[in-house]
């Protein structure tokens, strides 16, 4: 049996895939990425042979793939995440036609085809509004983890606008607001509602098709999630792998590499 | 047509002579006001040099001065110069650096920029108006609107013989003599019809090498970079045009293409992927932003900046010179009006390129620095990805300020729009 692996070293956590020939996920790691970019896809690589019980040797091929994926040294190619999202997200949900993945610094849509081919893509420009990095200032300014923003946000009866785009202003303009009495649930549900706008213009930009299909770091908010499906007006796939779909795709990839590599039998 | 030459004398030849005689148009801007010679501010899209050479007005171009910063890695130094002074970040770059040069008293890494005698400008760029006032301002010095109508609609234009046509033609044939009298007025010399009628002869020179150095880049493989060999020639063909020194230098660079194309000598040694780029180039990291498409064997075979830049040259129109005031108004409206065409009627022209470029992909590249030629990039873009079985790639930095320039994220874009043009190429059975 052969394995194949797909590291995704994103700017805030780097993931590990492993699939078996059958194109399964046989094991997985997540860690944060932290300054050194090249150990943390050492150590997600390691983790995921662990957890999986699986020998390097094993694995017959590495693809790395996200902002670091220059650093993953022992990978025998690289893709950008971006084709990494689309093929990963066609594999998991074959009706897949439009991506949103959303991450620590970047958002992306991406619209592929049946075959997972990258029709159209659009990020974020050069700054990280409508990012994870977006939630995560407003978590610091309130003073709530960021497994707590989302249940929070749920609870809201009256969302309060957010009118800036920079993340960095958004944590002073959720101060103001505290100091005008809003509730944090308000304010929060106002900041969901404010990411989830921007990454909809993104997605409006490549082409809106269902079925879209949601990855990335953020999948993990179920606030996103609903307010998403809420300003679609249709469900977004989303399941355990999304956080890690990039890899899954890198992973998948490779596995493509291994079996186009075999001579067929005689 | 080139026998007898070697690929060691003819190949690259163009590069070289084309730096070379950049250097001495400098050194002369440098020297002119000692002698007491008089410069001309002008932009791309309309210089007017045909009338301003016919009364020995050194043409400067503020737009080619500063792209010239960028290249050389100081724009900062002149952006900031002008910040300070109270300029906002938001607007142009050209502007800013441009202004800062004036601050420093023409002080420029290619050498020292004399000052306007008077300015020209055509309303193909909104910014251009407001330009030429900073330096009404500055130095006291007449500029001169030279009002050139565009295309209403796409598809919609009218051409010689037609009301509407000999109509616009008039109108701007009437400013072209409002202009000529300024020129004498500023240079204290008469108007000499023979003397226009000679540099629009090398003009025509010019414009006829430069049609067909865009044509012969259809060839596969390309024989030049449309983005950096481009520049170059850009600057050359703004910079010479209507000298006998420019003519002659755009048809030995049209001989070595030829050259190129008859021994199948590529810009690149192994072309995968032919791609045209629209907008302005990214010159903060000129040529680390060219190897990022070149890594992947990507290769610039066209642009609209050739298009624009070139004030519209590569349309062709010919003078006739037997008839020099009235086809100089008819050449500058159908040329000037093809340069704005290349900003707001775009679309058609690239869907039309496709095919005799045989390109694969369209590169658009909007810039924070310039709204002109960015706006409507977007639209663009889904009207040729709807119309042509092509790959696009949309990517944002700036021509001049490396504080929006991000290569990390562009690399990133890059690389996934090359991952889709293999797996196109993979899917159609291309290898």
């Amino acid at each position: 049996m052969a394995y194949a692996a797909g590291v995704d070293v994103g700017s805030t956590q780097t993931k590990a895939i492993i699939l078996n020939e059958h194109r399964e996920i046989v094991s997985r790691a997540l860690i944060d990425t932290g300054a050194n970019v090249v150990l943390a896809a050492e150590n997600a690589y390691v983790e995921a042979l662990k957890n999986g019980n699986i020998r390097e040797e094993e694995v017959e091929y590495v693809v790395g793939t996200g902002y670091g994926r220059y650093k993953v040294t022992f990978g025998d190619t690289q893709i950008t995440e971006i084709s990494c999202h689309g093929r990963g997200s066609v594999h998991m949900f074959p009706g897949t036609r439009t991506v949103v993945d959303m991450g620590g610094q970047d958002t992306k849509a991406i619209r592929v085809n049946p075959t997972g081919e990258i029709v159209d893509f659009c990020m974020n420009d050069k700054c990280a509004a409508g990012t994870g990095r977006f939630l995560g200032a407003a978590a610091a300014a309130l003073e709530i983890p960021l497994g707590e923003l989302g249940p929070t946000a749920l609870r809201a009866e009256k969302a309060v606008k957010i009118s800036t785009t920079c993340t960095v202003f958004a944590e002073s303009e959720v101060v103001s607001w505290l100091g005008k009495g809003k509730k944090i649930e308000d304010i929060l549900l106002g900041v969901h509602q404010s990411i989830v706008s921007r990454s909809l213009g993104l997605m409006r930009r490549v082409g809106i098709e269902p079925e879209v299909t949601f990855t990335g770091g953020v999948t993990l908010n179920a606030g996103i999630v609903k307010v998403l499906n809420d300003a679609l007006g249709f469900p977004v796939n989303v399941s355990e792998e999304s956080h890690y779909m990039g890899a899954v795709g890198a992973a998948l990839f490779a596995m493509d590499r291994i079996m186009n590599s075999r001579v067929p039998a005689a | 047509m080139n026998d007898g030459q070697s690929a060691e004398t003819i190949v690259g030849r163009g590069a070289k002579e084309g730096a070379a005689l950049f250097r001495e148009w400098f050194q002369t801007l440098t020297e002119a006001p000692a002698r007491g010679e008089k410069a001309a501010y002008v932009f791309v899209m309309g210089s007017m040099a045909e009338v301003l050479r016919a009364f020995d007005f050194h043409t400067v171009f503020p737009e080619i001065n500063s792209l010239q910063t960028a290249v050389r890695r100081v724009a900062h130094e002149y952006l900031n110069d002008a910040e300070d002074y109270g300029y906002s970040p938001d607007i142009c770059g050209y502007v800013k650096a441009d202004f800062a040069v004036q601050l420093r008293g023409g002080d420029h890494p290619m050498g020292r920029i004399p000052p306007p005698a008077l300015a020209v400008y055509t309303n193909a760029c909104n910014t251009y108006i407001k330009w030429a006032e900073i330096w009404e301002r500055m130095y006291h010095v007449p500029i001169f609107t030279l009002d050139v109508p565009g295309t209403r609609a796409a598809g919609e234009q009218t051409w010689p013989g037609h009301p509407d046509f000999e109509n616009d033609k008039r109108y701007v044939g009437a400013q072209i003599k409002e202009l000529i009298a300024l020129c004498e007025e500023v240079s204290g010399r008469k108007f000499d019809v023979d003397r226009l009628r000679e540099v629009m002869g090398h003009a025509n020179a010019m414009i006829r090498a430069w049609k067909r150095l865009l044509e012969l880049n259809r060839s596969t493989p390309a024989v030049f970079n449309a983005l950096t060999d481009g520049t170059v020639y850009l600057g050359m063909s703004n910079g010479f045009r209507g000298t006998p020194e420019g003519a002659a230098y755009f048809n030995r660079v049209v001989e070595e293409m030829e050259y190129k194309t008859a021994h199948g000598l590529g810009t690149l040694t192994e072309e995968k992927y032919r791609l045209i780029f629209v907008g302005v180039p990214c010159y903060p990291i000129f040529r680390r932003f060219n190897e990022m498409f070149a890594e992947w064997g990507g290769a610039f075979v066209s642009s609209t900046y050739l298009w624009f830049a070139s004030g519209g040259t590569n349309y062709g129109w010919e003078y006739d010179l037997s008839r020099p005031l009235d086809s100089l108004a008819e050449g500058v409206l159908i040329s000037v009006r093809h340069a704005m065409d290349s900003m707001f009627f775009q679309d058609r022209a690239l869907i039309d390129m496709v095919g005799p470029y045989q390109v694969d992909g369209v590169v658009f590249h909007p810039i924070k620095s310039c709204r002109t030629t960015s706006t409507g990039q977007a639209d663009t873009r889904r009207a040729v990805m709807a119309a042509a079985d092509v790959g696009s790639l949309f990517i944002e930095s700036d021509m001049m300020d490396k504080r929006v320039v991000s290569e990390a994220q562009l690399k990133n874009r890059i690389d996934a729009f090359f991952e889709g043009l293999a797996t196109r190429k993979q899917l159609a059975g291309g290898g």
